[in-house]
């Protein structure tokens, strides 16, 4: 390199270059520009929205009923008058799938929320408490992380027999542990943190600590399991009507729609073709979703 | 070593108790009696059933004679069947189940584990993402559906498969691919982040450094330690598989235990299926045990760390 004195004169002054400040984001419009990014997660995003508009307000605008039976129109293949064609009692299938999105939706929200909420209050509780009370907690969950959720729940449906609440209570209280596990994790490394700390010195009591202090700082990973959960629960319902252990008749989710489809897939293969369609787009929306808030809400987690 | 496989039992031990238990108090929870019908039965024909079953006995007799039926591995007479027990059942069923499982179990490994190190190695480009792609759609294709899409297709419409039953090794093709799929997807995710996270070790650079071939750093370094998070998925896998059966079973029309769980089901056959929760449970406590010492065999930090 050559020292002449052109490389000592000074530069000409830019006035942007010197004071540009990036507006301050907060947790929240931060992870909405990093969940953005991630193609997928937005395309599952607006398919979820779709699916959710199609269902709840779809069947206002068609004129069949769900339970309206027609045995002239048994088993006709899709047309105009009816998209997605008829079941064995003439059914529109197209309504039905719409109302059998309501119930698998609302079982998914319900089933992720009612974990979310026991899941998060053992979690917290069990980390912030901690020793002998927290080893008490965990090896409870170790018991009931140990076996497997799907027949501890099919066990419970048989004592409690089929419905829609009784699918709620099931899926709940059974498989919070994942996220009890998560939480305490979480709580247990931000209770050392000097936030905490500065609370217990401003005279915090301890409900107040958990609650508004670190609970309220694991949301990240709370909201990720959650979004996980969700799929899982669809895929629970549908299984469990695929035994049996589901919604009755006249209502139907879409386990119970893909069930008596597969009764009849040698003859009428399109009964099974347009549930399976929305349960499998369904979940992997909610997963590509997930993937996608998992990058954006946990920074630590990214690859 | 001795210490850890004795801590392992005990609590082992406590597992399976406290499942037992558990759905000794959820049977009787059931609301009716499992004779309870329609049709109510004349009253000496109830005191001779109940009395059958020793359902006229305290709760606490009850119980003591379940837990001792159970570890005598008896689980009673099925409520529905007269001839059959819920032993009879296992028999028949288990070994069917238990060849299909296995049979799918390898199918996961061979096939997930490959899988997930191409995608570590060619991180982040059409490889990796070509694998991702197709493990997220492999985790959200419910079985059932799986299964029949599989069955219509291949078995129905195309004819390479026999669609259903169970015998020859052709029919035992579709069920396996079904049971294995989610496995295969879910394995080849965790392969792929625990090889990435070895691939960035320093004895990774220090075997290349030294001049090893590239094949033998990935298979001898690389792969040897980022096998490790799948071993302890294997307990897991074994229950994805136990309940993946019984879709799988039912659909395919396989003489397994699935199947009979699930018809035990539809039958409201309480005994049924009490008896083969139990066993499923048991087996896989005990399926996770041989894990877990397998696990601190191959790992002694896992030993250190937890003695």
């Amino acid at each position: 390199m050559e020292i002449n004195p052109k490389l000592f004169e000074p530069l000409e002054r830019k006035e942007e270059t010197t004071s540009k400040v990036l507006p301050s984001l907060n947790y929240w419009q931060d992870a909405w520009i990093r969940l953005k990014k991630s193609k997928l997660a937005i395309a599952g995003l607006i398919i979820i929205i779709f699916i959710g508009i199609f269902s709840f307000l779809g069947p206002v605008f068609l004129k069949s009923k769900y339970f309206e039976t027609s045995l002239y129109n048994a088993y006709k293949s899709p047309t105009l008058e009816h998209p997605f064609g008829t079941d064995e009692l003439g059914r529109d299938v197209l309504v039905r799938v719409m109302y059998g999105g309501r119930i698998s939706l609302a079982v998914g929200f319900a089933a992720s929320l009612v974990n979310l909420l026991i899941g998060v209050v053992y979690g917290g509780l069990s980390g912030y408490l901690g020793g002998k009370v927290d080893e008490i907690m965990m090896r409870i969950v170790d018991i009931l992380y140990s076996l497997p959720v799907l027949l501890i729940v099919i066990l419970l449906m048989v004592v409690l027999g089929p419905g829609l609440v009784n699918i709620f209570i099931a899926l709940g209280i059974s498989y919070w542990t994942g996220m009890a596990r998560i939480v305490r994790g979480q709580i247990l490394s931000l209770k050392e943190q000097e936030f905490t700390l500065a609370a217990r010195m401003i005279g915090a009591t301890k409900s107040q600590i958990l609650f508004r202090h670190l609970i309220p700082n694991t949301i990240g990973p709370i909201i990720v399991t959650a979004t996980f959960q969700i799929p899982n629960a669809i895929f629970f319902e549908s299984f469990l009507s695929f035994i049996g252990l589901g919604v009755s008749a006249p209502m139907a989710s879409w386990g119970v729609l893909a069930s008596d489809g597969i009764r009849a897939i040698r003859a009428y293969p399109y009964l099974i073709f347009f549930p399976a369609i929305f349960i499998c787009l369904t979940m992997l929306s909610f997963n590509f979703l997930g993937d996608g808030l998992r990058d954006a809400l946990d920074p630590r987690l990214r690859r | 070593m001795s210490k850890f496989v004795v801590q392992r039992l005990v609590s082992m031990i406590i597992v399976i108790f406290i499942v037992a238990t558990l759905t000794f108090m959820l049977a009787h929870a059931i609301p009716g009696g499992p004779f309870t019908k329609e049709k109510a039965l004349p009253e000496e024909v109830l005191k001779n059933i109940e009395e059958r079953y020793q359902l006229d006995k305290p709760l606490i007799v009850q119980y003591l004679s379940f837990i001792g039926n159970m570890l005598k591995f008896d689980f009673g007479p099925s409520f529905r069947y007269e001839a059959l027990t819920v032993n009879d059942i296992i028999r028949l069923g288990f070994p069917v189940s238990a060849l299909l499982g296995l049979i799918a179990i390898l199918l996961a490994l061979s096939l997930g584990i490959p899988a997930g190190a191409i995608a570590a190695l060619y991180q982040n480009m059409w490889q990796d993402n070509l694998v991702m792609i197709f493990s997220l759609i492999g985790v959200s294709i419910p079985s059932f559906i799986l299964a029949t899409f599989l069955m219509y297709f291949l078995g129905l419409r195309l004819d390479l498969f026999p669609p259903a039953g169970w015998g020859s090794f052709a029919q035992v093709i579709l069920p396996s691919i079904t049971l294995a799929a989610y496995p295969i997807a879910f394995i080849a995710r965790i392969m792929r982040s625990s090889m990435v996270e070895v691939l960035r070790q320093d004895y990774i650079k220090v075997a290349y450094a030294k001049g090893l071939k590239s094949s033998g750093v990935i298979i001898k370094h690389a792969v040897k330690n980022a096998i490790l998070p799948v071993i302890t998925y294997l307990g897991p896998l074994i229950a994805a598989i136990f309940t993946g059966s019984f879709v799988v079973e039912q659909i395919f029309a396989i003489p397994g235990l699935g199947k009979y769980f699930v018809t035990s089901i539809y039958d409201r056959d309480y005994t049924v299926i009490l008896g083969v929760t139990v066993f499923y449970c048991i087996l896989l406590v005990f399926c996770n045990f041989i894990v877990d010492i397998i696990y601190s065999y191959i790992d002694p930090r896992i030993r250190i760390a937890k003695s």
